[in-house]
């Protein structure tokens, strides 16, 4: 067995996102795997630790259920949770086994079925009760979603957006709906994505209010999805076909944090220190900087959010995320192309899925194999989930030299 | 009065000493204000805290207009963040049209307390939200 520093992703692969009423996660997850073995041109013999992720299924264990439908061979097999961080843990476990020496090739897998179960937090409220009587971390006598506060997530994440647009200023409900029109209209040459249609300012603008200013556009598709990818080291991949190593993917930065004490994060969750944490890791990580990426990959689980991370991924200046989106440089057509797979607003969100479907949009663009979409000479790109209470990866890839 | 009939709906919402008002569990070694319960503080591990007053008074410093919600929460209503004299709370702004016309960030707001309604036994329960200061 071999050992080195450096990390590949040897093959990666996503299914189609959207409603699959006649498959579960097992198959889903399955699927991902198959297509990302076939990609990395290997079988479950060659693959020495395993990692997955599923957040909302009820089953136990899903690695050891998708291995029972591919490929049982006895290795160590990780079950990771991260809310919608999970598939991006689950990779960088992989990795980190890899990296480690305990193996030289790695699989990570997430996978969801979502579609149709609506609002994921605060979606549901208990009764009071008859008697009221002191619970929880508060001592509160009744459930306080909605009488204090908000706890669904496009309340959550749009307050963030407007937080931003409270200390910088310039931000508003169209300037919000724009930023959503523009992933709705990267997503038309996406044949993967959920939602594939374009949509007009005055169609997001007008749709329904969830959460101002978030309309239901602007929010994250729930649907069914999965991803996985292979991992190799440098010394492994050397030994591998020419063709291989010409596809093969180098991960030149490989981070996850959660969130330092900050004041009122444990009010509002706060996505933006954890972000600027790993962002920085990792453009040292790498030996890059935002001025080097070709595209981004990051995680627009509304379109209030989206806004926030062009500042945390450092994209712009502090404070500048309005301007950088004025300026035009996050569409597919500008400087800094951010989400063209079409986001998770047209995309789609299978929360655990999302974590490494983000990367292998990000790989199919510095492989150049992305198609139509494909962002002309890509060679270094960055993808980022966060996943609330809260955990960020942020991985960055670059193409072969070969 | 010899049985309660109104009780706060949590326990950092004071209703029996003076004015209504919320408290903090404050850290002793850093000041870093929590409203849950304490094993330590988040931000330097001290494990000594003391009960601190938060101002009633503040700034509105983010909001969303809630127009989705689980059954039996009563839309739209507006949730918020607070900057109450360097202390952030989480709560509803009421007294107030909710839409974004009416709604500003930065606007000055004060702690109120509304009922939230009463149990089998007939106690009322007190919550709390912000209005408009002026």
């Amino acid at each position: 067995m071999s050992k080195s520093e450096d990390i590949w992703i040897l093959g990666i692969h996503m299914t189609k996102f959207g409603k699959h009423y006649d498959l579960d996660i097992v198959d889903i997850g399955a699927e991902a795997v198959m297509g990302a073995l076939a990609d990395a041109g290997v079988t479950m013999k060659d693959i020495g630790v395993m990692a997955g992720g599923n957040l909302m299924g009820k089953g136990l264990g899903i690695t050891q259920q998708i291995q029972k439908q591919v490929g049982q061979t006895g290795i160590p097999a990780y079950n990771v949770s991260n809310a919608c961080a999970t598939g991006a843990t689950a990779l960088r476990t992989a990795i980190m086994a890899v990296k480690a020496g305990e193996t030289d090739m790695g699989l990570a897998v997430g996978v969801e079925k979502l579609a149709g179960v609506g609002l994921l937090a605060g979606g549901s409220r208990g009764e009071d009760s008859d008697e009221w009587e002191r619970e929880g971390r508060y001592g509160a006598v009744m459930p306080i979603d909605g009488r204090i506060g908000t706890e669904i997530m496009p309340g959550v994440f749009a307050q963030v957006g407007m937080e931003y647009g409270h200390k910088y200023g310039g931000t508003s409900f169209e300037l919000f709906a724009r930023i959503s029109e523009k992933n709705h209209g990267h997503s038309t040459l996406n044949p993967l994505a959920a939602y594939n249609k374009a949509m007009s300012l005055e169609q997001i603008m007008g749709d329904i209010m969830i959460a101002y200013p978030n309309t239901r556009p602007m929010c994250s598709a729930n649907c069914d999805g999965g991803a996985a990818a292979v991992v190799v080291n440098g010394e492994k991949l050397k030994t591998l076909s020419l063709e291989q190593q010409r596809r093969a993917v180098k991960v030149t930065a490989s981070i996850l944090t959660s969130d330092p004490y900050e004041e009122a994060c444990q009010v509002l969750p706060d996505v933006n220190t954890l972000t600027r944490n790993a962002a920085n890791q990792a453009y040292e990580q790498a030996g890059v900087g935002p001025e080097d990426l070709d595209l981004v990959e990051l995680h627009d689980c509304f379109a209030t959010a989206e806004l926030v991370h062009y500042d945390n991924l450092m994209l712009c200046e502090e404070g500048g995320a309005v301007d950088f989106f004025e300026s035009g440089a996050p569409f597919r057509t500008g400087s800094k192309p951010v989400n063209v797979s079409g986001g998770l607003q047209s995309k789609g969100h299978p929360i655990a899925a999302t974590g490494i479907a983000n990367i292998w949009e990000v790989a199919q663009h510095v492989r150049g194999e992305c198609g139509d979409r494909q962002i002309e000479g890509a060679k270094v790109g960055l993808a980022h989930v966060i996943g609330l209470g809260s955990a960020c990866g942020i991985h960055i890839l670059e193409s072969s030299a070969l | 009065m010899t049985t309660a009939t109104t009780i706060s709906a949590v326990d950092y919402l004071v209703l029996d000493d003076g004015p209504p008002h919320l408290v903090a569990n404050e850290c002793t070694s850093c000041g870093a204000r929590y409203f849950d319960r304490r094993n330590a503080c988040a931000s330097c591990f001290g494990t000594d805290f003391t009960t601190a007053k938060v101002a009633t008074e503040g700034e509105l410093t983010s909001f969303t207009i809630v127009a989705f919600a689980a059954p039996g929460v009563d839309v739209p209503f507006v949730a918020g963040l607070i900057n109450c004299d360097g202390t952030t709370v989480r709560g509803n702004v009421v007294n107030i049209d909710p839409d974004p016309e009416h709604v500003k960030l930065g606007m000055k707001v004060r702690l109120v307390t509304n009922s939230l309604g009463a149990d089998s036994q007939g106690v009322e329960a007190i919550g709390f939200a912000f209005a408009p200061a002026d």
